[in-house]
């Protein structure tokens, strides 16, 4: 009976959207908004075939590469700033301004010291990721228990070891955080920055499909991009499950 | 005295990096000028109609976009978190839609809506309204059970519930639910204007680009970068206000 | 093997000067007992602080196994009293007990070996999956003295180790470290603020008093070394002691006291 109504409530209301949106549209002669079914057709169609290899790859890749790199800058340069107070408080207003500068206004200066390619795509997810996992990082790092420090220093446990054991783990929860949020910002940055100027990509591709007016094939798109942002959210936790499970199961 | 000095001169390391590694050769300084001349075209854009046209255009999309978002959050947020069977049936529906990257709906935006303001709008309330949500979702149920029942068991009705016990609870949840949603919005509305066209500080940057002003759009990023500072220490004063007189203790992000 | 002389600590920041420790000098034979006792908030922990390395003095000296003291000494362990902070809540029971081992030049074998006869000391042997937070606040405790206990300390510091559990667990712990200490022999110095707990567990009292803190007294506990919950505390030896203690550091706490004020 309660498996009964969990799976009711998880699936009612979507499976409903979904129903309204099949019927409601199923008698659409507007261009603009056709039938879910030819959507989905157009979906099939549209990205089974190599356009998976020649676009969605390419696009993954990129946003994958800029992310990681983002994560390594971010909790290198959080962890190095955030155990040193002097030099937190003086890089502070720097970082405060950098960060309050929406990422996409950095295209156009990428663009120009890495013209349109990969190398450009890769830097613009790289800036517009790191701030959100190089802030977090330092709060992290600041917030170490005084305790476990001091437990640290009282056993020895110095270097590499303090790091990985104390500052990493202790920082691991706010880093976390800011890695959930630079993923959000990431895929925004991987579908502007192809949307700026590309000639390959999800973006790109997408908007060659308004630009061309082909409707059914510009929906599946901005679906595909949906069910992207998702299953990378999905991913995510599950991932952030297994980094952080003493943190879960400790409340 | 030391603690006050440091960040000026942080910043003026910073400054002083802008202004002399364009003379170095590490960069070219025609796609890095130095930061005088970045200084002078800012000061070229006081003086210049259109730019306070477009940052007043920008400030209005951004704007209207987060009261709208805000709005819509906190309503639907306190209707749906009060109502417990409301709220265990649509939690899978806004996990789902909620990470869906709004930029995706630019296409669509710019389909129906042109490149006009309602366009950009669009992307910013779908953006922020999910931020404000969830925050306010989240502090809905931390209402304290006790002073649930206590209320209820006053005669108190839903609406001064409401009033009186789910409000001020919620409040500072909302706030910081505002704090996030107003970067996001800001984030998108320059989008907006970057990529679809609407008129604004993003589509001033564009046009500086095509016409290869490079110092001119050095210094309207630099303007987005202020007007992204005043949001951000704005609202974290209000949510330090807020939370004031607020005994929750709760953990927030740092961005 | 533990010598405190003419210990001083002075805080100062934010334009005030606070004196928690006056002028403190008392020493610790190798292998001995010895338990701290004074009111609360008369730098205890501080003075705790100073003899692990983990603050440094303003004046005087402090030795550990005749080495001046300026960082945290080897062979010197500590057990903090917040259990529930002083323990990795990411690693593992086994994990928070091996991390300080990482260091010492052991074969894997070796270093499990001591890891697991350290937990079976404190009776903990079927806890090594478990993550501290998992267990009560008087299992964290022994999983923190059995990470002293596997660092193979010559001077093992409790600082008011027992002082959040509740009362049976404490007089469990209590003799664990009493057990702990007459098999390992190693030196043992234990701050609280219980007069009860100070006479039970020590050889010798060392009283404190308010601070500036300078030592009031040092008691010699002349109890057999086999102690145990009820006899030992129902002893008439044990009431007498207790009562010596507990007038000095009432004295101490009276609120006009200038006689021994530090110089």
């Amino acid at each position: 009976m309660t498996i009964l109504r969990r799976t009711a409530l998880v699936f009612g209301l979507p499976s409903v959207l979904f129903a309204a949106w099949w019927v409601f549209s199923a008698g659409s002669v507007d261009f603009y908004r056709p039938p879910l079914s030819s959507i989905l057709a157009a979906f099939a169609e549209t990205w089974f075939g190599s356009r998976i290899r020649d676009d969605v790859l390419p696009s993954l890749l990129r946003l994958a590469a800029g992310y990681s790199l983002a994560l390594v800058l971010g909790i290198g340069l959080g962890v190095l700033i955030g155990l040193s107070p002097r030099l937190r408080i003086a890089v502070e207003p720097v970082l405060e301004f950098l960060r309050a500068i929406p990422p996409p206004v950095l295209v156009p200066i990428l663009i120009l010291f890495a013209g349109i390619g990969d190398l450009m795509k890769v830097l613009v997810v790289v800036s517009g990721c790191v701030w959100p996992i190089l802030l977090n990082t330092v709060e992290g790092v600041r917030a170490i228990d005084p305790v476990l420090a001091d437990t640290c220093k009282a056993y020895g446990i110095r270097g590499a070891d303090r790091l990985r054991h104390l500052v990493l783990r202790s920082a691991s929860p706010q880093i976390v955080t800011g890695a959930r949020q630079a993923l959000s910002v990431g895929i925004i940055l991987m579908v502007i920055s192809e949307m700026f100027a590309a000639s390959s990509g999800l973006g790109f591709t997408v908007v060659q499909f308004q630009r061309g007016f082909q409707i059914p094939e510009m929906w599946s798109g901005v679906l595909l991009l949906g069910l992207l942002g998702v299953l990378l959210s999905g991913l995510f936790r599950l991932v952030e499950r297994r980094v952080l499970a003493w943190y879960h199961g400790q409340r | 005295m030391i603690r006050r000095l440091l960040p000026l001169s942080g910043l003026l390391a910073f400054a002083l990096l802008l202004e002399v590694v364009p003379y170095t050769g590490v960069v070219s300084a025609v796609y890095l000028p130095p930061l005088h001349r970045i200084a002078g075209a800012l000061g070229q854009e006081f003086g210049r109609d259109a730019f306070w046209t477009a940052l007043l255009d920008t400030l209005r999309t951004w704007l209207t976009g987060l009261a709208i978002a805000v709005g819509a959050g906190v309503v639907v947020g306190v209707v749906v978190g009060s109502v417990p069977l409301l709220r265990a049936a649509t939690a899978s529906t806004v996990e789902f839609l909620r990470p869906i990257p709004s930029v995706a709906l630019i296409p669509l935006a710019v389909l129906l809506y042109g490149t006009g303001r309602t366009a950009t709008l669009l992307l910013v309330v779908y953006a922020s309204f999910w931020q404000v949500l969830v925050q306010v979702l989240q502090g809905v149920t931390d209402v304290d059970p006790v002073a649930r029942d206590t209320a209820r068991s006053y005669g108190l009705g839903r609406l001064a519930r409401i009033r009186w016990l789910v409000w001020p609870t919620t409040l500072p949840y909302a706030v910081t639910g505002v704090r996030l949603a107003a970067a996001v919005a800001l984030i998108l509305t320059v989008t907006g204007e970057l990529v679809i066209g609407t008129p604004g500080l993003g589509k001033e940057i564009a046009l500086a680009q095509s016409g290869g002003a490079v110092a001119q759009m050095y210094a309207l990023i630099v303007v987005t970068g202020l007007v992204g500072v005043v949001a951000n220490v704005v609202t974290r004063d209000a949510e330090k206000r807020v939370l004031a007189w607020h005994p929750a203790f709760r953990k927030e992000a740092a961005a | 093997m533990l010598d405190v002389k003419h210990l001083r600590k002075v805080y100062s920041g934010h334009g005030r000067t606070v004196e928690a420790i006056g002028d403190l000098t008392f020493h610790v034979a190798a292998g001995e007992f010895v338990t701290v006792v004074g009111p609360s908030g008369c730098g205890k922990t501080t003075l705790l602080r100073c003899i692990a390395g983990l603050l440094p003095a303003t004046a005087g000296e402090i030795r550990v196994d005749g080495r001046p003291v300026s960082g945290p000494p080897p062979g010197l362990a500590v057990v903090f009293q917040e259990y529930g902070r002083s323990l990795f809540p990411w690693l593992r029971v086994a994990d928070n007990v091996a991390l300080p081992l990482r260091r010492r030049k052991l074969s894997t074998v070796e270093r499990r070996k001591r890891v697991h006869d350290a937990l079976a000391a404190v009776g903990l042997h079927d806890s090594l999956e478990a993550f501290p937070w998992q267990l009560s606040g008087g299992m964290q405790q022994r999983v923190a003295i059995a990470r002293a206990v596997a660092y193979e300390p010559r001077v093992l510091l409790m600082d008011e180790p027992f002082a959040a559990v509740d009362a049976q667990t404490r007089a469990d712990l209590e003799d664990l470290v009493r057990d702990v200490w007459r098999q390992l022999r190693i030196t043992m110095v234990f701050v609280t603020h219980d007069i009860d707990e100070a006479v039970y567990l020590g050889q010798r009292v060392v009283m404190l008093s308010r601070s500036p803190t300078h030592v009031l007294d040092e008691l010699t506990v002349d109890l057999p070394d086999e102690r145990d919950q009820l006899g030992t505390r129902s002893d008439p030896g044990f009431s007498k002691l207790r009562a010596r203690v507990y007038s000095q550091i009432r004295a101490a706490k009276a609120p006009v006291d200038l006689g021994k004020t530090a110089s």
